[in-house]
């Protein structure tokens, strides 16, 4: 299994490739990615230079163009995959379907991966985007339960990847437009979810604190309480009389329990979220995966999660909490 | 125009589903799409039953589209999916890629509803070529950008081969995910609902700490707090190219909405008055979609 780690700027890039990392994956200085965040991404010379360091220790680079491109911008989405193609990148990462037929037209040497934010959770879908634009790996949304996963890995036309840690969407990704409907920007027309610039934290008189995006209340807290970004799924609302977590706790997806299973289901790669993270937790993260799949690999009827690696992770995670997501039905 | 009715989001009593649509019939809609588009545990009417009701619509003279789920991930919903696709006479609305597919293998003309994210006509043309004839515009889309996707298919020369739709009135899709929220707000586990979303027949609505109205809840999926109302665009929308204006039904009774929709494009009435005061049309003027803009103000691109 291949440990797809993220990097949102050179020194992340470093620190994913000196902990262990297989490939990176990073994106352009724009909206064309899915981590459209200010002062996040590579331009070209940083892109160069990333690759330089990837490739000087056997380490494959993908590119994420994984938004969805409007006609105003049509320009943008085809020079990022230029841009991918003439660094001879090893994987470009896609969901746009036009951007997906450019790709394989312009440049049929591309080797074309399915976004997670295509949305393809099922052979059928998954059949499409071989059919059309010869993808050889998918990325699977995090709606898809172990058994289903199973199925999946069993029935798809090609490798598939899955998320074993990082922020937790809980909605099928690329098919999710809250962000748009408060704030005019979503993953798909942005590249952000939940927009750094529609953000406000507000005091309260009694020495709480008020998350607000675009002026709608996300969430209270009391004073002296943690307050996390309002990511606006991760807020408190009122449904059927009760305040509280309506669609999801702020937390992060943990894997590590099930990599022998994804192991013996043929799971090609583990993705690690978090281009917008610092290096420090890049290294942290990539190098507990690390350890934990070379230790699979060595012995694999014996493989137990060592305590160390689960402080660290619970440490790097939001809430300080992890979840198996939907892979667990009970969370459903 | 034509008026097209969107597929019943909510979960409705078989009797209820069937007493609509025949109510439906006597209504001035051209197209009405029906199926269950969110949750493959609603069961209420079976495929055939779906099948059956779609004949009954064509016979009455209206264009009856099969809605296909949204969100597909189980074998078993393949195998549903399959039986629509199979049944002989009626096109299929394409909600997951996997219909998409299917209907190309068969040879079958389709359309594409909502959460098939086409947001340029390169898209557009790629799915023009494996059979959509028709295509529901996405919503977080704005005017500006459905004029531009709509000049480029002309310039691709596919543009007259297909109908444009746009989803002009009711609550927005939003979201979809493998949780159920209905059951979760009510502490319940997926695999053991009780078919909760029975008890709101409109959804279950979600507000802020200061009680803004913000989404409504149905099952798997989070809609729009407000609805969403376009009917003021009706020109605008016919100049650009726009075919069908789609209704969602938003409760048991559309027959004003549907009235109010007909007589405006006709030309009987300029007024708005069955079709509420809180609505939101941002998306179209590529603002927040929960925004309210005054129709006729200059979009933005």
């Amino acid at each position: 299994m291949e440990l797809v780690c993220p990097a949102g700027n050179l020194p992340s890039l470093k620190a994913a490739v000196d902990s262990g990392a297989d490939a990176v994956y990073i994106g352009f200085r724009d909206d064309t990615n899915a981590r459209h965040f200010a002062g996040l991404n590579f331009n070209d010379k940083k892109a160069h230079k990333a690759l330089d360091y990837a490739r000087d220790q056997g380490v494959r680079i993908f590119v994420a163009v994984n938004t969805f491109a409007q006609p105003a911008g049509w320009e943008r989405w085809t020079r990022a995959v230029d841009l991918a193609a003439d660094l001879q990148v090893d994987a470009l990462i896609a969901a746009d379907i036009g951007v997906l037929g450019y790709a394989a037209e312009t440049h049929p040497e591309l080797n074309l991966h399915l976004s997670v934010q295509a949305s393809a959770t099922n052979a059928r879908a998954l059949d499409f985007y071989f059919d059309n634009f010869g993808i050889r790996r998918a990325v699977l949304p995090r709606v898809l339960s172990l058994p289903q996963v199973r199925a999946l890995a069993e029935d798809s036309p090609v490798d598939l990847e899955v998320f074993g840690f990082g922020s937790l969407c809980i909605m099928a990704e690329g098919r999710c437009y809250l962000s748009s409907y408060l704030t005019g920007q979503s993953p798909n027309t942005f590249g952000a979810c939940s927009p750094a610039s529609a953000v406000r934290w507000e005091d309260t008189e009694d020495g709480g604190l008020e998350t607000r995006l675009n002026g709608v209340l996300i969430n209270r807290h009391a004073a002296g309480c943690n307050a996390g970004y309002p990511t606006l799924c991760k807020g408190r609302f009122n449904v059927a009389g009760q305040t509280g977590h309506a669609l999801e706790e702020p937390t992060s997806l943990n894997t590590l329990e099930l990599l022998p299973e994804l192991r013996q289901l043929g799971i090609s790669a583990i993705k690690i979220e978090g281009r917008q993270r610092s290096p420090a937790y890049v290294a942290q993260v990539v190098r507990v995966w690390r350890q934990a799949m070379d230790a699979l690999e060595q012995d694999p009827s014996h493989f137990t999660i060592q305590s160390e690696w689960s402080k660290v992770l619970a440490a790097a995670s939001e809430g300080s909490q992890t979840t198996l997501g939907a892979y667990s039905r009970p969370w459903q | 125009m034509k008026i097209s009715l969107g597929c019943v989001p909510f979960y409705w009593p078989a009797e209820t589903l069937k007493s609509f649509y025949q109510d439906i019939a006597s209504l001035p809609v051209d197209i009405v799409y029906l199926g269950e588009s969110v949750c493959s545990k609603r069961r209420e009417l079976s495929t055939g039953e779906w099948i059956e009701l779609g004949q009954e619509i064509t016979r009455s003279g209206k264009q009856a589209v099969l809605s296909s789920l949204a969100l597909i991930e189980a074998r078993s919903e393949l195998a549903t999916l399959k039986r629509l696709c199979d049944n002989g006479e009626m096109m299929v609305e394409a909600n997951d890629m996997a219909a998409a597919e299917i209907m190309h293998e068969r040879g079958l003309p389709f359309v594409t509803g909502n959460g098939i994210n086409i947001y340029n006509a390169n898209t557009l043309r790629v799915l023009h070529t494996q059979g959509l004839v028709r295509w529901l515009f996405p919503v977080e889309l704005s005017a500006q950008c459905l004029t531009d996707i709509l000049r480029d298919a002309r310039q691709m020369g596919f543009a007259s081969q297909i109908e444009t739709e746009v989803l002009s009135y009711g609550h927005l899709g939003l979201a979809y995910s493998a949780r159920c929220f209905t059951a979760r707000a009510h502490r319940l586990p997926k695999d053991r609902c009780n078919f909760i979303c029975k008890d709101y027949p409109e959804g279950l609505p979600l507000s802020t700490q200061e009680d803004q109205e913000l989404f409504t809840l149905n099952g798997i999926q989070v809609m729009s707090g407000e609805i969403c109302n376009l009917l003021a665009e009706a020109q605008a929308m016919h100049d650009m190219g726009v075919d069908i204006m789609r209704i969602a039904p938003t409760t048991v009774d559309m027959t004003d909405v549907i009235n109010e929709f007909r007589d405006t494009l006709d030309g009987k009435t300029t007024t708005t008055t069955s079709t509420g005061d809180a609505v939101s049309n941002g998306y179209w003027y590529a603002k927040p979609g929960m925004e309210h803009v005054e129709p006729g103000a200059t979009p933005e691109s």
